[in-house]
């Protein structure tokens, strides 16, 4: 139903009433200052208040104090006091060299992921304006079948491509390439792995950044478009400063998004390595979760996942301005 | 944004003359990729079709040459399929009946007053949506292991709960600021309380938000493995999610009923999520921002 339906619907009302939440309405019975006062929104956003402080707050803070402790396995079962050790987690997670390479791993990852996505998408998008309707509506369903299928199924489906006897990836690559890749083993160099784990984030990924740009890519004026071309502008011309100015807003959202999904890329290789992911496929969530519930220190799981919060934090930061911005807020 | 993906909308119009060939490359651009896209899920539906010796071919190929409900059966069968649907179905549905009602109320106050500290509060609900889940499972494990929820459904549900409620309450605060004030005004001219404004003029309007607000929330909790993996313990108290890793073991992945069982549990997300996936990039754009 749209808004005009409603307005209709709805009896005539004098423009001049007195501005929301200012008290209780003129008419309206008198209630207790409870039900009717200038308390009532803080009521009712209350409840969800003390959900959000409880398992998102309070777990923020806790992940804090707990890296300053060192919390192990007999205190978690026997609640005896964590002893506090000061920034040893830290020294110790800074001093260790596995760190860096998780780290360096984690953002070339990230990196990789999140260009291909975003190439991938913007290209695909542009490409959907322009092929014929039947194809596009095609492809539109593919895109969805693919970014609807849970994560879990995504990746399931993906590590039996990779299967070494019986992956339907070393077959095609074998047969149809005519590529040596018969019992190829993809997980013995982790830099192949990553290559399947990087596929996988990529083809789920793909869906939603091409369908918004797409959608984007729409609201450009195409009379625009064909004026700077009658002017004289090139292709690339036309993109530079007809087309990308409009989705720039949109662009800008989707890459801070996947920056921040790829950044905490987890299930992909976990799921992928069996629930037991070997050191050399370590991201820092993987990393941190191994720290935790592997070797059974929770407070250097906890100091980890604190450094990866201050280093998403730059890019949270960013994202929440941009979304300023554009007046999402209001 | 407002409206995503209507794919037929505003195709713009090229010259035919020069733009016919170019047509025909994005034409193929557009098959090539609905190929690469579709494949996977093909192939899960295929895996989960083929018998086994076919699965367990070292010559593949791309049809299959029989079909079999085999592997159904086998992951039918499987120890504690029943119990992890029940389990499933008992943590989603109370973890989003609950979150509905925390967020609509929520929603209906950021979307209708002005109060201090109102644009704070929607900002933490997008901060808390940007926090890595895994860093938050320490905390939440070690927090659920002191009150005794460790291996409980309700440990599980009250994360869930509140792990949707941030983009629910976007998503029905989006539908509350659509309804315009003078409804609510007229009911409450015409007698009705402030509650009973709300009960009989506003939810009505809002039952499509809930509902696509409650899917959403459905799909994400149905989707979730890590904490469930975690949290709960018993084999009988395994989510489906949780159940489908049993297929996974030490002597290898049986993939044909790993298919079957991965089908089964996608085919409701699949379902839902063509029914609010409009709703969903415009969602995910505007601040809320799980996916």
């Amino acid at each position: 139903m749209s808004a005009a339906d409603i307005k209709t619907a709805g009896p005539e009302v004098s423009a001049s009433r007195p501005p929301r939440g200012d008290g209780p309405a003129p008419s309206a019975p008198r209630r207790s200052r409870w039900t009717n006062g200038p308390l009532l929104p803080y009521l009712l956003i209350a409840p969800a208040v003390v959900a959000l402080a409880a398992v998102f707050v309070w777990p923020l803070i806790k992940t804090v104090i707990m890296s300053f402790q060192d919390v192990g396995r007999r205190e978690l079962w026997t609640g005896q006091a964590a002893e506090w050790v000061g920034f040893e987690q830290f020294t110790n997670i800074l001093g260790d060299s596995e760190f860096y390479d998780v780290v360096w791993r984690t953002v070339l990852f990230m990196v990789v992921c999140v260009v291909s996505t975003l190439a991938i998408g913007l290209f695909l998008a542009h490409s959907m304006q322009r092929m014929t309707k039947a194809v596009r509506l095609l492809l539109t369903g593919a895109l969805i079948a693919a970014w609807s299928l849970p994560l879990l199924v995504a990746t399931s489906i993906f590590r039996w491509f990779a299967d070494s006897d019986y992956g339907v990836a070393n077959m095609v690559l074998t047969e149809y390439l005519g590529l040596d890749f018969q019992g190829h083993n993809w997980w013995l160099d982790p830099k192949q792995g990553f290559l399947m784990i990087g596929a996988v984030v990529v083809w789920g990924a793909v869906p939603f950044v091409t369908v918004t740009l797409y959608a984007a890519l729409t609201q450009v004026p195409s009379e625009l478009e064909e004026a700077a071309e009658l002017d004289g502008a090139g292709r690339v011309g036309v993109f530079r400063y007809v087309t990308w100015p409009v989705i720039k807003p949109v662009f800008q959202m989707v890459a801070t998004l996947s920056v921040i999904w790829d950044f905490n890329v987890f299930g992909q290789v976990f799921l992928m390595r069996g629930n037991k992911p070997e050191e050399e496929y370590n991201l820092l969530g993987l990393y941190s979760y191994e720290k935790a519930f592997e070797s059974n220190s929770f407070s250097q799981g906890a100091a980890i996942a604190l450094i990866t919060v201050l280093l998403l934090s730059g890019v949270a930061v960013y994202y929440l301005r941009q979304l300023l911005k554009i007046g999402e807020v209001e | 944004m407002s409206d995503t993906t209507a794919p037929g909308a505003t195709a713009p119009e090229f010259r035919p003359d020069r733009k016919k060939r170019s047509r025909h490359v994005y034409n193929l651009v557009g098959l090539v990729t609905f190929v690469v896209m579709a494949f996977p899920v093909y192939w899960l539906v295929v895996s989960a079709l083929r018998p086994n010796n076919e699965i367990r071919s070292y010559d593949q190929k791309l049809w299959p040459n029989s079909i079999t409900f085999d592997n159904f059966s086998r992951a039918i069968d499987a120890p504690n399929f029943g119990t992890a649907i029940q389990s499933s179905l008992i943590i989603c549905v109370t973890a989003v009946l609950g979150a509905m009602v925390l967020s609509t109320i929520a929603a209906f106050a950021i979307g209708r007053f002005r109060f201090a500290g109102r644009k704070v509060f929607m900002i933490v609900l997008l901060v808390v949506q940007l926090l890595p889940p895994t860093a938050m499972l320490i905390p939440l494990y070690i927090q659920l292991n002191d009150l005794g929820a460790i291996n409980e459904y309700w440990g599980v549900i009250i994360i869930y709960l509140v792990s949707t409620l941030p983009f629910a309450t976007w998503m029905i605060r989006g539908f509350v600021v659509n309804i315009p004030l003078e409804l609510e005004e007229a009911a409450m001219v015409d007698g009705c309380s402030r509650m009973g404004a709300f009960w009989r003029v506003i939810f009505p309007l809002l039952a499509p938000g809930l509902a696509a607000a409650s899917i959403f929330s459905l799909i994400n909790a149905w989707n979730e493995y890590l904490l469930a993996y975690i949290v709960l313990q018993d084999n009988d108290k395994y989510t489906l999610n949780v159940w489908l890793m049993n297929f996974t073991t030490s002597h290898g992945t049986d993939y044909g009923a790993l298919m079957a069982a991965s089908t089964m549990i996608a085919i409701p997300v699949v379902a839902f999520f063509m029914i609010v996936q409009k709703k969903m990039a415009a969602g995910l754009t505007s601040g809320a921002v799980k996916g």
